[in-house]
């Protein structure tokens, strides 16, 4: 019985939140009420989309059953609220035109990989977008990187130069068109454009004739700086040794790995192994670059990938062409594989206009395919893992952001300012927490720049101003600073490993105590020593240290971080202390008598060598003992090898667990020791990585064992950069699992720190609940 | 033979305290006003303005390769004067002495002091002499206050570097710095690094007859170069870059820093001066410091821009922008 009393006749309005606007989402409510023969209307309010519909009972019911299944790819419903109202009869169903009043509430949809429709019309002789580079639909195209401010309309985006022609307006303004408010819409006639340009801006070619000349010359070897979604990047063709190693010479970028682009699925198959989940993960519309582990030997007939691009690397990040211009680079060209770098140098943010991508780039391009639709919003590719069948996020950006984080309940405003390296920024509106795309370490000025447009622009396009700003202790981060010279606003410090767990909580939509497990290289600790290998209690704004790893010195400060045979020279220290230089010369040989000497004078005299609990210094330690790395040339690295190195065995190195007056402490020296005996006896490195591994594991889980029997928690949340690392993750999660506990892991964010902002807003909220 | 120490009797104001006083500190210092042996030096002064600074001194080890704590007290209070453009001329000197000091050392560094003063041509017109006992000061502390004469019209300070300046150094970066960590932590490097430890007030001097326009002049002592550029560039609400290229640093001393894990730009320097000039009189300027002894080595390594106020920005060899900010606290490894 509906509540007009009218038999088998109900009318209902439906408001629904979430990603709904300039995503298709009033055609498909539109074309299902149709379908159901139902009246009503349908339009954008400010909050997302109202719908009302009336009719027959079970058709109504219908319709709200299908709604959600079938709304177009790119929504994102994250409410459903269903009203039931007086039945009155209606006629026909209409599209209303938006509502511009009220809060920007509304979610602004990511940058989207272009869709299936999209590509047959691109390559159809017959298509009047027939090659067109910018061709795109409500389904697909370009969305955060283009959007000034909001409601999200052509006029407020980079689009504004260009008025549609009328063929483009009538798609445009068709409800029944997959092109209906489709705001990038464009064509040959009225569109963006490309050309191609040599160092010194001389035109090469224009049009079409720029994209085939490109092709020619990266099947040439030569390399190219192609203007994206979010930046530029820099291709060259990956089978060939000499371009790729002239390309990493150029870019000042010596070992870190360069992501592949590839032409199909089927010749990523040829290289790497795909599991279903990370087949997903490479098609999914985000389209990120998946870290996926090679192929001893490569499927014959597959592209070949030279080894430049990822020297000694046992995994290659791979990822599928997103945009209907990477599409057109791989029709019909002679290479089905392209290193497809971020456009920058060395560690400053990917260049994103023209002329900076002219001046900057100019010494590593040999040629420059621009486009003149203006990138707004910078968006690196995103990175990700697959963890016993779950994302795991290692870089989040391009095709992820903006989506918000659901948090458990709506709340105040918080602005999160994040961490130091791998930095990203939250802002939180209601329920939503949104995370920045990925900024870049804070330490040069470009990044400071990126870093402050970030807040200025989701502040902007989330019409919100905080009530607090939560940052790190740690005082000489860039992002502390700035946040301390923000006068107008309070502030909170937040320890950065209480961040990292509360972020796992958000993320997971965890309330209540947990216990949290922060593996992670250093992050300042309220003792002010180094924190990074942490057994916490977290509950929202509190928080109470349980245990920690046993300490170790860094002779040389951030120098022991770029240099982990600092680490090894410290564990040997730590083991036998005056005795070192005599019970170990074997090992300590293996580095050039000064420095080693100065190191070891440092660790006696305790100069700049400050002490640290970290894990990932513990990891940096064994790979330089291991004999896989004794410098860094990219952050992680270390660690990163000694998981690639890791071959499978049962064995496992010893660790302690002791309570020191109320701590437990982790205490790896054991583990050292071992590490030490098995090296010593030759034991091939990996091996060495798997005992080092299956050790660290089991003793993290007894650890945590003894604090569920101390505190009665069973839930527990994992984060930190050593997460990263699946092995030692999965191992970790499977034996929590194994004895009953409720494990939480990232999946939406990574467990490194660009989830710190996530962690420190979370923070915020809590601690601002407290004080009322 | 058993070496002769200080005691707790030379700090007693009795005989002990006289003969110490008038067997080292006197005749080492040997000038008119000292050996008058009153409360207080009566001064004749110069008409104008008067700067005055007071610093004290602690450094360990107490002596190091290039000088000791004795003539490192009086070139860092005559270079903090110089620094405001003073003639030096009056210098007090006190001592904290530990009890157990030896006072073969004490001779060394007191007679090192009064030879610093003498060839700096400023007298060490007062001072005192306290003892305290074992364990409560290190060896010997040491604080000297000085005044000097500011010329007429001379008009220098933090606050006036204008964009379009340039920043001049008259050599090379850290060497003080360095000096004493290497002895201190028993480090030895190929050479032995040498301390910078001058008195610039000469060098000042000629450099200001030269150009009488130069806006700031700063000795980065504590915090060494990006630490005093950091203050320059808040006080003056400007932006300072500074190009790596040009940073005059010596080989042995890069190489102890990238050993011991420490940044040449944060490492004291005391016999350094950094000076901001408007960029037309900047190859005066050099000429200027390079006809000196203590410039030789005198470069160019930065400008003042409008961009970025109260930020220093290293222009690295590869194009890159390094923020150099103010560290807080030690530094502790911002990497995660
Ligand atoms: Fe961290
Ligand atoms: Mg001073
Ligand atoms: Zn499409
Ligand atoms: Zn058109």
């Amino acid at each position: 019985m509906n509540p007009s009393g009218e038999r088998g006749l109900r009318r209902v309005r439906v408001q629904v939140d979430g990603i709904v606007q300039g995503v298709g989402f009033r055609p498909t409510v539109y074309q299902l009420a149709r379908s159901l023969d139902l009246a009503g209307r349908v339009r954008n309010d400010s909050e997302g989309v109202e719908i009302e519909v009336a009719g027959p009972e079970d058709r109504v019911a219908e319709f709200l059953r299908r709604l959600p299944r079938e709304a177009p790819p790119l929504a994102k419903i994250v409410r459903m609220d269903v009203e039931e109202r007086p039945y009155s009869p209606v006629d026909g169903f209409l599209i209303q035109a938006s509502e511009r009043t009220g809060s920007r509430t509304t979610l602004i949809s990511p940058d989207v990989s272009i869709c299936d429709d999209c590509l047959r019309e691109l390559f159809d002789p017959h298509d009047r977008r027939f090659r067109y580079p910018f061709i795109n639909c409500t389904n697909c195209g370009p969305r955060y990187t283009i959007i000034r401010d909001i409601p999200y309309d052509r006029d407020k985006t980079t689009m504004v130069s260009f008025p549609m022609c009328p063929a483009c307006r009538a798609e445009y303004e068709n409800p029944r068109d997959r092109r209906f408010h489709a705001q990038p819409n464009a064509c040959w006639e009225c569109g963006p454009t490309v050309w191609l340009e040599d160092p010194e801006g001389r035109r090469l070619a224009e049009r079409d004739a720029a994209v085939r000349e490109t092709i020619r010359l990266l099947s040439e070897g030569k390399i190219a700086a192609v203007k994206g979604l979010g930046g530029f990047h820099l291709a060259v063709a990956a089978g060939d040794e000499e371009a790729v190693a002239r390309l990493r010479r150029r870019k000042i970028r010596e070992e870190k790995p360069f992501a592949v682009m590839f032409s199909s699925l089927e010749d990523i198959r040829g290289v790497c192994r795909v599991s279903p989940e990370e087949e997903a993960l490479l098609m999914s519309r985000e389209r990120p670059i998946v870290l996926l582990a090679r192929r001893p030997e490569p499927k014959p007939g597959c592209p070949p990938v030279a080894p430049s691009v990822a020297p000694g690397n046992r995994f290659l990040g791979a990822f599928l062409p997103y945009t209907p211009l990477h599409a057109l680079l791989f029709r019909d060209a002679p290479y089905r594989a392209l290193v497809m770098t971020s456009g920058n140098q060395s560690d400053e943010p990917i260049v994103t206009e023209d002329q900076t991508a002219r001046e900057r780039l100019r010494g590593i391009a040999d040629a420059f395919l621009f486009h003149n639709r203006d990138i707004y919003i910078r968006c690196d590719d995103s990175v990700v893992r697959s963890a016993r069948g779950k994302p795991r996020p290692i870089r989040r950006a391009r095709g992820y952001v903006p989506v918000p984080v659901v948090l458990r309940e709506p709340g105040p405003t918080v602005l999160g300012v994040g961490g130091e390296l791998k930095n990203t920024v939250c802002l939180t509106r209601g329920r939503y927490a949104f995370l920045s795309q990925h900024v870049g370490d804070l330490e040069n000025l470009e990044t400071l720049r990126a870093f402050e447009h970030t807040i200025d622009h989701l502040k902007r396009i989330l019409e919100v101003r905080p009530e607090l700003i939560v940052h790190d202790l740690h005082l000489d981060y860039l992002s502390t600073q700035w946040a301390e010279a923000r006068t107008d606003l309070p502030r909170l410090a937040v320890q950065h490993h209480h961040a990292h767990i509360a972020s796992v909580a958000a993320e997971r939509g965890w309330n209540g105590p947990v216990l949290g497990v922060a593996l992670d290289g250093t992050g300042y600790g309220a003792d002010g020593t180094l924190w990074g290998g942490e057994f916490l209690w977290v509950d929202g704004a509190r928080y109470e240290r349980l245990g920690r790893f046993s300490r170790l010195p860094l002779p040389g400060g951030e120098k022991a971080i770029k240099e982990p045979w600092r680490m090894a020279v410290a564990a040997l220290w730590s083991l036998a202390g005056e005795e070192a230089e005599r019970v170990h010369d074997d090992i300590l040989s293996r580095w050039p008598e000064r420095q080693r000497r100065v190191v070891l004078r440092m660790l006696q005299k305790g100069f700049n060598s400050p002490l640290s609990s970290s894990c990932g210094r513990l990891f940096d330690a064994v790979s330089s003992l291991a004999g896989l790395r004794d410098r860094i040339t990219y952050e992680g690295q270390a660690a990163v090898e000694l998981e690639q190195a890791l071959e499978p065995d049962s064995g496992a190195y010893e660790a302690r667990l002791v309570k020191e007056e109320d701590l437990w402490v982790l205490d790896t020296l054991p583990l050292l020791e071992e590490t030490v005996r098995d090296v010593r006896r030759g034991v091939r490195p990996g091996l060495v990585s798997a005992r080092f591994h299956n050790g660290l594991a089991r003793a993290v889980v007894r650890m945590v064992e003894i604090l569920r029997e101390e505190t009665g928690l069973s839930a527990v949340a994992l984060s930190g950069g050593v997460f990263q690392n699946v092995y030692l993750s999965g191992k970790v999660e499977q034996e929590l699992e194994d004895r009953g506990f409720e494990v939480l892991v990232h999946q939406e964010v990574p467990p490194n720190d660009a989830c710190i902002a996530l962690g420190q807003v979370h923070v915020g909220r809590e601690y601002l609940k407290t004080l009322t | 033979m058993k070496e002769r120490t200080i005691t707790l009797d030379h700090g007693s104001g009795g005989r002990a305290t006289h003969e110490l006083v008038r067997e080292v500190f006197a005749r080492a210092f040997d000038n008119a006003f000292l050996g008058q042996m009153n409360d207080s030096a009566v001064l004749q002064v110069p008409a104008g303005r008067i700067a005055m600074s007071t610093d004290s001194y602690v450094v360990d080890p107490v002596v190091f390769p290039g000088g000791n704590i004795g003539s490192l007290a009086v070139h860092g209070t005559i270079n903090d004067l110089a620094m405001s453009g003073a003639r030096p001329l009056y210098l007090t000197a006190g001592f904290v002495l530990e009890e157990g000091l030896s006072l073969a050392l004490l001779e060394e560094i007191v007679e090192a002091m009064a030879r610093a003063a003498r060839d700096a041509q400023v007298a060490v017109v007062a001072g005192d002499t306290k003892v305290v006992p074992k364990g409560k000061a290190d060896k010997i502390f040491i604080n000297t206050a000085g005044v000097g004469v500011v010329p007429e019209g001379l008009e220098l300070g933090g606050q006036y570097a204008r964009p379009g300046d340039v920043v001049l150094i008259n050599g090379t970066i850290g060497d003080h710095g360095m000096a004493i960590l290497c002895t201190r932590e028993g480090i030895a490097m190929e050479g032995e690094i040498q301390s910078d430890s001058a008195a610039l007030h000469d060098l000042v001097a000629e450099l200001l007859e030269a150009c009488p326009q130069v806006r700031v002049l700063r000795d980065p002592t504590r915090g060494g170069v990006a630490t005093t550029l950091n203050e320059i560039a808040r006080q003056s609400e400007v932006g300072i870059r500074l190009f790596e290229e040009a940073l005059p640093i010596r080989d042995d001393v890069a190489g102890a820093c990238e050993l011991l894990g420490l940044d040449p730009l944060y490492v004291a320097n005391e016999g350094k001066v950094l000076a901001i000039v408007p960029r037309s009189v900047a190859e005066k300027a050099l000429d200027v410091l390079r006809g000196h002894p203590l410039g030789r080595d005198a470069r160019l390594i930065g400008e003042v821009t409008d961009r970025d106020p109260g930020r220093v920005v290293l222009c690295t060899r590869i194009g890159g922008h390094r923020l150099l900010d103010m560290l807080r606290g030690e530094q502790l490894p911002r990497i995660c």
